[in-house]
């Protein structure tokens, strides 16, 4: 079954705050589900798929639709970490293929900057059965990436100077965004003298500690028709997850080698024709990685392709994160999935700040990477296109 | 003399899983067990009863040489706490997650020849680190 125009999205909210000092992890995500339904033009009454990861409460999704007041028909708690609302429209186009339900409410949210457990990110689960075999080694997201990088400099030549000309050019979007955590523009200069996290990784090529958070609403395409909203269809969506292979490790590439090319071939497009990419980055390295992957540019090529400004919007062959991204504007939960779609929408629609919109921008891409790249992770990607 | 060694951070004990017992008893021997499946014949990592290869439930215990080369590391610039992730590709043929110890992180080299040594974590329990050779 090919989930090619099988639903739109028909609303997209970002919650304003980046520091949520006095707002609780359930009502953030209640209020950016207010702030989609209003986005669509929809009420309450008419979600009956809900959908989350693990960032949502207690019980998730039962404990989401009882403080929301939601009746449901079809619920989703699919997690796979920061890529997780990217699957879940994936899951929501299908469930609305198959007639599970109408209209999809999706949300993230977190504060993981208020209550100061930023570094928390890997659950330290007790059963999962490759957490003795890691745990000892304080592995931190800094470090696992830091291999990643230092890897590819080692295959491909890669440059630190490369990697940073990614965060330069998230910080040339984050400057037109006045709710980026980071509006400063940054040169590649900055970025190498910033101090060094873990090899070759320095603080600037790190994404933000960020609260707050996202929602989306997917809607059966005639219910969409009906909205006021530009009509923003999904055309195709990958997702795979990537492990260490028995201990055969090799980190020269994501699972976006695997989720790209399903939904390049559902929506019939190729990476030539996206005009706009929200790109996962939680890190400088992930945003080459994905480039790579996705077939934007060949493999080990990542770095020509981002130096110069070529992923800045107006400048460079690929626009990307023109909010700023995870590495300037938010990363909230420490999930970076959901922004991504949101900017994506947001340049399909036209209603990207004006310095950073895309001029025709019919056909986007967003694509996540959840979990970690050097250990395990599922790539989700979305192509979306403007109708 | 700014080494590798895990100093200023606690090592997490390992919660030891029952199939896993004999890897982390011959740890404490001084010893790197890993596991090899009976039916195709392949070496995994992290060791468990059923291959991940073929999904045989005939997988056999075997002492690695104990040496390998690092396939990738990073080091954490943490006052304090600088220690260096690695992955170690064993000459058996897996990769492993570990620190390299008593090296000047500068030094270290992809594709560097490195041996097993034994380092006790929080309550005693040995875990595998490796060291240049
Ligand atoms: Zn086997």
């Amino acid at each position: 079954m090919s989930l090619n125009g099988s639903a739109y999205i028909v609303g997209a909210y970002e919650h304003p705050t980046r520091k949520a000092d006095d707002l609780s992890v359930v009502r953030l995500h209640g209020d950016v589900a207010k702030g989609a339904l209003e986005d669509a033009g929809l009420s309450k009454e008419d979600i009956d798929g809900y959908f989350c990861a693990g960032d949502a409460p207690g019980l998730g999704a039962t404990t989401m639709a009882e403080y929301l007041g939601l009746k449901l028909r079809h619920v989703d708690s699919t997690e796979c970490g920061g890529s997780a609302p990217i699957l879940h429209v994936a899951h929501a186009a299908e469930a609305i293929a198959a007639g599970r339900c109408n209209v999809a409410l999706i949300t993230l949210a977190g504060r993981p900057r208020a209550a100061g457990a930023a570094l928390s990110l890997k659950s330290p689960d007790p059963d999962a059965p490759d957490v003795a075999f890691e745990l000892p080694f304080g592995p931190t997201t800094a470090n696992l990436y830091g291999m990643v990088a230092k890897r590819h400099m080692y295959e491909f030549g890669t440059t630190s100077e490369q990697l940073a000309w990614i965060k330069v050019a998230a910080s040339h979007h984050a400057q037109h965004n006045p709710h980026a955590m980071l509006k400063n523009v940054v040169t590649v200069e900055d970025v190498v003298n910033s101090p060094m996290v873990s090899d070759p990784l320095h603080r600037l090529d790190c994404c933000v500690v960020s609260d707050g958070g996202g929602a989306l609403i997917v809607a059966r395409p005639e219910i969409a028709r009906q909205l006021k909203r530009p009509l923003v269809k999904v055309r195709g969506t990958g997702e795979a997850p990537k492990h260490a292979m028995g201990g055969k490790v090799d980190l020269t590439y994501s699972a976006a080698i695997w989720s790209g090319p399903r939904a390049f071939t559902e929506a019939g497009v190729t990476p030539t024709d996206i005009k706009y990419a929200s790109l996962y980055d939680s890190f400088t390295i992930t945003v080459l990685m994905q480039l790579e992957d996705l077939g934007f540019c060949k493999k080990g090529t990542g770095g020509k392709f981002v130096q110069d400004g070529g992923l800045i919007s107006g400048i460079g062959k690929l626009p990307f994160n023109t909010d700023g991204g995870g590495l300037c504007n938010n990363h909230p939960a420490n999930r970076g999935g959901m922004t991504k779609v949101i900017e994506a929408v947001r340049q399909l629609r036209g209603e990207a700040h004006p310095a950073v919109q895309v001029q025709n921008c019919d056909l986007a891409l967003a694509n996540g990477i959840g979990g970690a790249l050097a250990s395990r992770h599922t790539a989700g990607t979305l192509i979306m296109e403007r109708i | 003399m700014s080494e590798t060694k895990p100093l200023g951070r606690k090592i997490m004990s390992p919660r030891i899983l029952p199939e896993v017992a004999p890897f982390w008893q011959a740890a404490n021997e001084g010893k790197l067990l890993l596991k090899r499946c009976d039916d195709c014949r392949e070496v995994h990592y992290y060791p468990r009863d059923i291959c991940p290869h073929c999904l045989s439930i005939n997988t056999s215990w075997f002492a690695s040489s104990g040496e390998g080369r690092i396939y990738s590391f990073s080091t954490m610039a943490i006052k304090d706490a600088v220690y260096t992730l690695a992955y170690v590709t064993l000459d058996e043929g897996v990769s492993l997650l570990t620190n390299i110890l008593d090296a000047e992180p500068k030094t270290l080299r992809i594709g560097q020849r490195v041996r097993a040594v034994f380092w006790p974590s929080e309550d005693g329990q040995s875990v595998t680190m490796f060291t240049p050779f």
